[in-house]
Formats: structure tokens, C-alpha cells, sequence
């Protein structure tokens, strides 16, 4: 029995199940993430003194550039299964796969760094709630990229048996993908900047 | 079949159009970014700091989310979606308020009452 409208959009809604289903993930994300933002600016409103300059504002930077290429890659996947090319699709999507994996690499970087300095989340408030932030984002990093895989891996299977669908699956993973671009746009600048 | 092809063409076509679109957004991303790091740069005043840092990752926000996330011309069931999320998130950010705004517990309260105490 096949299940109804993957591929075909509902007549009242005008929106496959993914399509829904994924929107309605995101918005769970947004509150998520709206709550440790919140957290985030009680603590910060709440203290005699915030510590400034604590973070390579360069490395910052570097994964910013770094996500957001991975975002326009991810796009261009989409769109190259749209216009049926399947081989332009698969090199921007490993293309997306390693930026993300970039992003990572520098991250573990900069987590070592203060590590090597003592300077775990206990050390204080501002590391707590950057460690909390940066670690969740990151998890979700890493979350697109077992996505990625699969699709770049055995998913791309579905490609010959119906491309509608398949065009579908690589759409919804590019929102969520987004949204974790979107994410990081705001933690880079109040984390790393103010 | 004709009408088909015709569609399939103008499909490829609107594709084609909205590839140079997200490829200037991600040159503008770029310099939005760019620009957040210099303005960081120059040691504005912390409330303009503030201010000028959370316009250009707002507007950087919104040009994802309308461009790359198509937000600009989806269906109403989606916005729907979202304007509930926005009614939560703006509930979440300001709870906090509430910690601050009650009365319960005050410093001075706990400081008279230890004072007494200690007098006596």
C-alpha cells in the first residue's frame, strides 16, 4: 500500500506529508532553540560582568563563511534535481557534506583550545551557555550530515525509482539544513561579537 | 503533450532564474557577514553594538528564510505554522520577565528582618 502524498500535494492543504512534517519539526526547533536563547539573555541581563574577547573571533568567522556556502551548495542540490541532474546534484551535496564536516573540524578545534586552558562549561556562566548553545548546534551538524550521507550513500537509490520523491527528501533535508545555517547567523554575532 | 513540454520548459526556466537568486544571496550573506566582524572592529558603544549586530543577522535571517528556505511564496498552512511558533518564541524570550518583575523574596525584605535580628 502506498502511502499518499509524498510525491503529489494535498488538495486541501496544498502540501506533501514531508513538506508539513518537516515545517512542523523546524517550528519544534525554533522553540528549542528560542528557549536557550532566552536563557541566554536572563543570564546575561542577570550579571555583574559578562567576559568579552573570550572567543577567536576569526574562527568564528571562518565557520560562518564555512556554513554559509554549505547553505548555497545545498540550494544548488536541490535545484540541480530540479533541472534533472542528477551528477551536478551529488557533487554539491558532498560538497555540502564536507563544509559541514569543516565547520566540525574548526570546532573541535576551538573546543580543544579551551579544554587545553581548563576552560570547560563549569569554568563559568558565559562558557556554560556557549558550550550548551554551540554543543546543540553542533549536534544538529552533525544529525544533517548522517542525513547527507544517506542520501549521497544508499538513499540516492530512490533517484531512479521515482525523482519526484527523491527531489522531495533532498528539499526538506535543504530546510532543515538551512535552519541550522539560520541558527548559527545568530549565535555567531552574540556569542562571538557582543 | 505539447502543454507538458511548455511546462516542463518554463519549470526549468523559473529553476534557472531562482539559481542566480540564491547565488546573490549567498554573495550578500557573505558581505552581511563581513560587515558584522568589521563594525565589531571599530568599538561602537555597546547598545549600538548590540543593535547594529542583531539588524544585520536579522536581515541576514530573513534573506534565508525567504530565499533559501522559499519562505516568500509558501503555502498558508506553513505561515500559519510559523505565526504560532513566533506567538511561543516572543513568550519564551520575555518569560523570564516574570523572575524579575515579581516581588516575592526582595533583597531589602531579608536585610531589614536580619538587622532586627541582629539588634536584638
Amino acid at each position: 500500500m502506498n502511502i499518499p502524498y509524498i510525491v503529489e500535494e494535498r488538495p486541501d492543504s496544498g502540501l506533501t506529508n514531508g513538506k508539513l512534517g518537516i515545517w512542523l519539526f523546524l517550528a519544534s526547533e525554533v522553540m528549542l532553540f528560542g528557549a536557550l536563547f532566552s536563557t541566554y539573555i536572563i543570564l546575561r541581563v542577570g550579571s555583574v560582568e559578562w567576559p568579552h574577547g573570550e572567543l577567536n573571533v576569526w574562527l568564528g568567522m571562518i565557520n560562518t563563511f564555512i556554513l554559509i556556502g554549505s547553505s548555497v551548495t545545498m540550494v544548488m542540490s536541490w535545484a540541480s534535481l530540479k533541472l534533472h541532474d542528477f551528477t551536478k546534484h551529488r557533487w554539491y551535496l558532498i560538497a555540502t557534506f564536507v563544509l559541514s564536516g569543516l565547520f566540525l573540524v574548526n570546532k573541535y578545534f576551538e573546543y580543544a583550545d579551551h579544554f587545553a586552558r581548563g576552560e570547560g562549561p563549569s569554568h563559568s556562566t558565559f562558557l556554560a551557555i556557549y558550550f550548551t548553545l554551540t554543543g546543540l548546534h553542533g549536534l544538529h551538524i552533525i544529525g544533517g550530515m548522517v542525513v547527507m550521507a544517506y542520501f549521497i550513500g544508499p538513499g540516492a537509490a530512490l533517484w531512479r525509482k521515482t525523482p519526484e520523491q527523491f527531489t522531495n527528501r533532498i528539499e526538506y533535508t535543504g530546510l532543515y539544513w538551512h535552519f541550522v545555517d539560520l541558527v548559527w547567523i545568530f549565535l555567531f554575532p552574540v556569542l562571538y561579537l557582543l | 503533450m505539447r502543454i507538458l513540454e511548455n511546462d516542463m520548459h518554463s519549470d526549468a526556466e523559473s529553476v534557472r532564474s531562482s539559481i542566480r537568486g540564491y547565488l546573490k544571496v549567498g554573495a550578500a550573506l557573505f558581505v552581511f557577514t563581513a560587515i558584522t566582524v568589521a563594525a565589531n572592529q571599530v568599538h561602537l558603544a555597546v547598545p549600538i553594538a548590540i543593535t547594529v549586530a542583531l539588524l544585520i543577522a536579522g536581515t541576514k535571517g530573513t534573506m534565508v528564510a525567504s530565499v533559501f528556505m522559499h519562505l516568500s511564496h509558501e503555502r498558508k498552512w506553513i505561515y500559519g505554522a510559523l505565526l504560532l511558533t513566533l506567538v511561543g518564541f516572543v513568550i519564551l524570550i520575555f518569560l523570564p520577565l516574570v523572575t524579575i518583575l515579581d516581588g516575592i523574596g526582595t533583597a531589602t525584605h531579608v536585610g531589614h528582618a536580619a538587622a532586627e535580628h541582629a539588634a536584638r
